[in-house]
């Protein structure tokens, strides 16, 4: 029959509608403020009793909350007012004292059922909420350096151990590593070497005037790449766990391109403070224990990091510090048992070594010095003051025995657990940055002006939504209706799917979404005015309506497909804020394409099909009335 | 307009000085970029920007003759949004610390202000932007110029991208020439426009498609002429809303859109003048013939309404 969609059409309209409601329902409700209380470390859990205690001294300071939970191993505090949260921050942080973080927070408030189906609300972006942006880029030039210099003390090494003598071996400007030797037959057997155990490296061959046999060592471009890689990684873990150290709520850590780095931080407006710590360098020290009758001016005692009633006494003297770890990894040994690899750099082995040969039996530390600020009462001109300070924390986070005499591959063992392990070859690594970092933008933006952009974002939506409407309704009637539930409809849609790939909605965003409103009323527009010609033409309205849905059908698809891909290309090249606005064209493309399409003619179908019609609704003279 | 189906509007006799007005306009806006260039934004330039909000609207000759004295260089003070809202923008750039010292400067001279948005962008990473978007802009002409190429027909592609780059030329002009300022915002309007002007332009060559196949008489102008009229009302319909969203966006959306509303604006409706004289003209010029259209034997293209039509290109890739 003309005009029936079959019931399995209408019901998967219907079912997709739903779901979409569903899933656009969690922005209906507003986020909470809320103060979040993490332990400093990660090992630490905030108890209910700490929960308690930061609950009844906001209450004591007349500071209402709304509701408390503990979600192990962080609790949450909800409060009323954006002044409310500020004003509870510093005042918690002062009584739970430096083994909890709190953080400012916005809190879902998305009902359990709803959360329970993994529907939750669309993320704001910094422009809307507030915050910091920063782009840091990687020095990646100085991370290959760095890491070629280490090979070319490791190749030296080997060529002394297997007696073949060399000149030269340092890293060049050019980035290659540059050795000349004495006989074609000494060249042949380091070629032999670096094939079997450097075959990241391309060997090239050539003599010099004075005759003597060279031999050029170039990193692969898949080794470089690696390097580079591995440069970025270790500087985004880095970064990450300073982040942490602010203490802000849902931080954007990201990495962007070959050697970028975003840090989003929502809620922070110092920025002085946030560069301290992001530019902060924690960093490891390596010593040996103190023997039981050296003097106390060569030693020094440190507590323990996880026990810090526990102390040892170590010599003064720093063998290596963290600048040297070039890389290390959690891993297990032959029995099972957790271990820490570490690699040191080229003088890191060097001095590692001669260290540790005559210190065979004797325990060796890796000492943790964390850079910190926090906030200190002070007397400043006799008035009590809030002072940021900076603070060196210096702990040990492993002792153990010398095995044997340690070169620039060695490991630590005697770990509790995995667990354990993972996180001393973190800190290990995120203790020294691969590469130095550069700031390269930077992004404040007030709370008042997200407020003032989701307002006057959220009115221009909405003004020009009801004026399509307005307008539609005037020129189409009873389709004009049609066309303005497929509008409110696809409006849902895009919400929800937004919603459901957490995409973030920044202001581009709003103005793709309006964009979007004024463009997805043109495939409606396009079968209207084409249901109209029909009739003028003289067709019967059933047929007309068949007519127009599936001839305008196929410029609907083009136009439609053509913008799909300058938005895709968009998304594809552009960066932040273009990013933004091509992820709301997309998804309101597709969206728009299903309820014009699909959703329109079911409601036309529903109103107009299987019975006799002599006359549409559709507004106009038409030419057969 | 409503009983436009019977009497073609002659749109194509206008079209030698449609032709001559475009590639005046083109020409003008290029010769205007040459010489003015674009008042690119922070985004783009590299550099430092500072909003402060002030308790009252402050005297702007004043605020620069205050950072003058202060030592600063080529600087811009301008209001943003509102009376008591200032911007300043900066060249100088890798001294972060500059918004801070900008507010105590200010501060220092007696100001009552807030500072409420700084931002910072290295100059490598402007030119960056500068070379990727350029580079994203001509990709999209070429995926467009390939797409309709092969739905259509290659002549066809050419008449769908030239007025594309007519547009986004027109609007570069008028941004170069009023020294509006050219941000990320603007570029994704751009894009937009791209966009948009296409949309239009391919519902119009789908017309001409179909008219040609349909009509068996008449000469190209006369199809050309039908299709322009019988899409008319959609094409001022459409424009017509999507212009409406774009005023409400540009009276109400705040300063941050607005000269992405501005770029929009001027977008559409130059997109929708370009898929008529633009377009449709150089379909006219290029020659296409109604052989060009014809659909393979086997597809009969008339009539075939009573069963769902199967989207061409299903058949065609």
């Amino acid at each position: 029959m003309l005009n029936k969609f079959p019931l399995w059409k209408n019901l998967l309209i219907l079912v997709a509608l739903i779901v979409g409601f569903v899933y656009a329902l969690p922005n209906l409700y507003p986020d909470d403020y809320a103060l979040q209380i993490t332990g400093a470390r990660s090992s630490t859990q905030v108890s209910e009793s700490v929960l308690d205690r930061a609950v009844s001294v906001l209450e004591d300071k007349g500071i209402e909350v709304k509701q408390s939970s503990l979600n192990p191993p962080d609790a949450l505090i909800r409060v009323n007012s954006a002044e409310a949260q500020l004003e509870g921050r510093p005042l918690l942080q002062k009584t739970l004292g430096e083994r909890y973080l709190v953080a400012l927070n916005m809190a879902e408030s998305t009902p359990d059922w709803l959360r329970s189906i993994g529907a939750g609300p669309m993320k704001l972006g910094l422009d809307l909420r507030g915050g910091v942006h920063f782009l840091l880029e990687v020095d990646m030039d100085e991370a290959v350096e760095k890491r070629l210099s280490v090979y070319a003390s490791e190749i030296k090494r080997k060529l002394r151990e297997e007696r073949i003598r060399y000149r030269g071996g340092d890293v060049t400007d050019d980035g290659d590593i540059v050795m000349e030797f004495r006989s074609e037959s000494a060249r042949e057997s380091a070629a032999d070497l670096m094939q079997d155990e450097y075959n990241q490296f391309r060997l090239r061959e050539s003599e010099t005037d004075d005759g003597a046999f060279q031999m050029e060592l170039l990193l692969s471009d898949v080794e470089t790449k690696k390097i580079q890689d591995y440069a970025l990684e270790q500087n985004l873990t880095t970064i990450r766990n300073r982040v942490n150290e602010l203490g802000v709520a849902e931080p954007l850590v990201q990495r962007q391109g070959q050697d970028r780095i975003v840090v989003e931080l929502p809620g922070v407006q110092d920025t002085a403070q946030a560069k301290r710590v992001l530019g902060a360098t924690a960093n490891l020290e390596f010593r040996l224990e103190a023997r039981q009758d050296a003097s106390s001016a060569e030693t020094q005692t440190f507590p323990f990091r996880d026990q810090p009633n526990r102390t040892a006494r170590l010599e003064r003297e720093i063998i290596v510090t963290g600048e040297n770890v070039a890389n290390a990894q959690q891993a297990f040994d032959q029995n099972g048992q957790p271990q820490v690899n570490i690699t040191m750099d080229g003088p890191g082995g060097d001095r590692m070594l001669r260290a540790t040969r005559d210190a065979v039996g004797r325990s060796m530390a890796v000492l943790f010095i964390q850079y910190d600020t926090e906030e200190v009462e002070k007397r400043v001109d006799g008035e009590l003051k809030m002072v940021e300070e900076r603070t060196v924390d210096r702990s040990i986070i492993s002792l153990a025995t010398i095995q044997s005499a340690l070169g620039s591959n060695f490991r630590i063992t005697g770990l509790d657990s995995t667990a354990e392990a993972a996180e001393l070859a973190l800190l290990l690594r995120a203790g020294s940055l691969a590469a130095p970092m550069y700031f390269v933008q930077e992004r404040t933006i007030g709370p008042s002006l997200g407020q003032k952009n989701i307002d006057a974002g959220l009115m221009s939506v909405t003004a020009g939504f009801v004026l399509v409407l307005l307008y539609m309704l005037a020129y189409y009637r009873f389709f004009g209706v049609v066309a303005n539930a497929a509008l409110a409809l696809n409006l849902m849609l895009l919400v929800a799917a937004m919603s459901i790939l957490s995409a973030t909605l920044t202001l581009p965003g709003i103005a793709g979404i309006v964009l979007t409103v004024g463009m997805a009323v043109d495939a409606n527009v396009l079968i209207f005015e084409r249901i109209k010609e029909e009739i003028r033409q003289g067709m019967p309205p059933q047929k007309a309506i068949h007519a127009g849905y599936s001839r305008a059908f196929v410029s609907i698809v083009d136009a439609n497909i053509t913008t799909l891909l300058v938005a895709v290309i968009l998304f594809a090249m552009g960066t932040g804020p273009v990013k933004g606005f091509a992820v709301t064209l997309c998804i309101g493309i597709l969206t728009s394409m299903f309820t014009a399409l699909l959703v329109s003619r079911a409601i036309v179908n529903l109103t107009y099909g299987g019975r006799n019609v002599s006359k549409l609704a559709i507004g106009g003279k038409l030419a057969h009335a | 307009m409503r009983d436009s189906n019977r009497e073609p509007i002659n749109f194509m006799s206008f079209r030698r000085v449609a032709s001559v007005i475009s590639i005046l306009a083109v020409v003008l806006s290029i010769v205007v970029l040459g010489m003015r260039g674009l008042n690119l934004g922070l985004d783009f330039t590299g550099g430092t920007s500072v909003e402060f909000a002030y308790e009252q609207a402050p005297d702007l000759e004043n605020v620069r003759q205050i950072l003058e004295d202060k030592g600063y260089e080529d600087f811009v003070v301008q209001n943003f949004g509102a009376e008591t809202e200032v911007l300043v923008r900066l060249r100088e750039d890798l001294n972060d610390d500059l918004a801070r010292e900008l507010t105590a400067d200010l501060r220092d001279a007696g100001q009552q202000l807030e500072m409420v948005r700084a931002e910072f962008v290295g100059s490598q990473v402007g030119d960056e932007l500068k070379e990727q978007s350029g580079l994203g802009m001509l990709l999209a002409l070429f995926v467009v110029l390939v797409y309709v190429g092969m739905r259509f027909q290659f002549k066809f592609g050419i008449a769908s991208v030239v007025p594309l780059a007519h547009d986004v030329i027109i609007v570069l002009g008028l941004f170069s020439l009023f020294q509006w300022n050219f941000d990320l915002s603007v570029l994704a309007a751009l894009l937009a426009v791209i966009g948009y002007s296409l949309n239009d332009t391919i519902v119009v060559a789908d017309r001409i498609r179909e008219n040609f196949r349909k009509l068996r008489t008449g000469s190209t102008q006369d199809v050309i002429n039908q299709s322009v009229t019988e899409t008319l009302s959609r094409t001022l319909n459409t424009s017509g809303t999507t212009l409406v969203v774009l005023l409400s966006l540009f009276f109400l959306g705040g300063e941050a859109i607005h000269n992405f509303s501005v770029a929009l604006i001027i977008g559409v409706v130059v997109g929708t003048y370009s898929s008529i004289y633009v377009s449709a003209n150089l379909v006219v010029s290029l020659g296409v013939t109604r052989e060009d259209m014809l659909v393979p034997a086997k597809e009969n293209a008339k009539d075939q309404p009573e069963e769902e039509e199967k989207p061409e290109w299903l058949d065609r890739m």
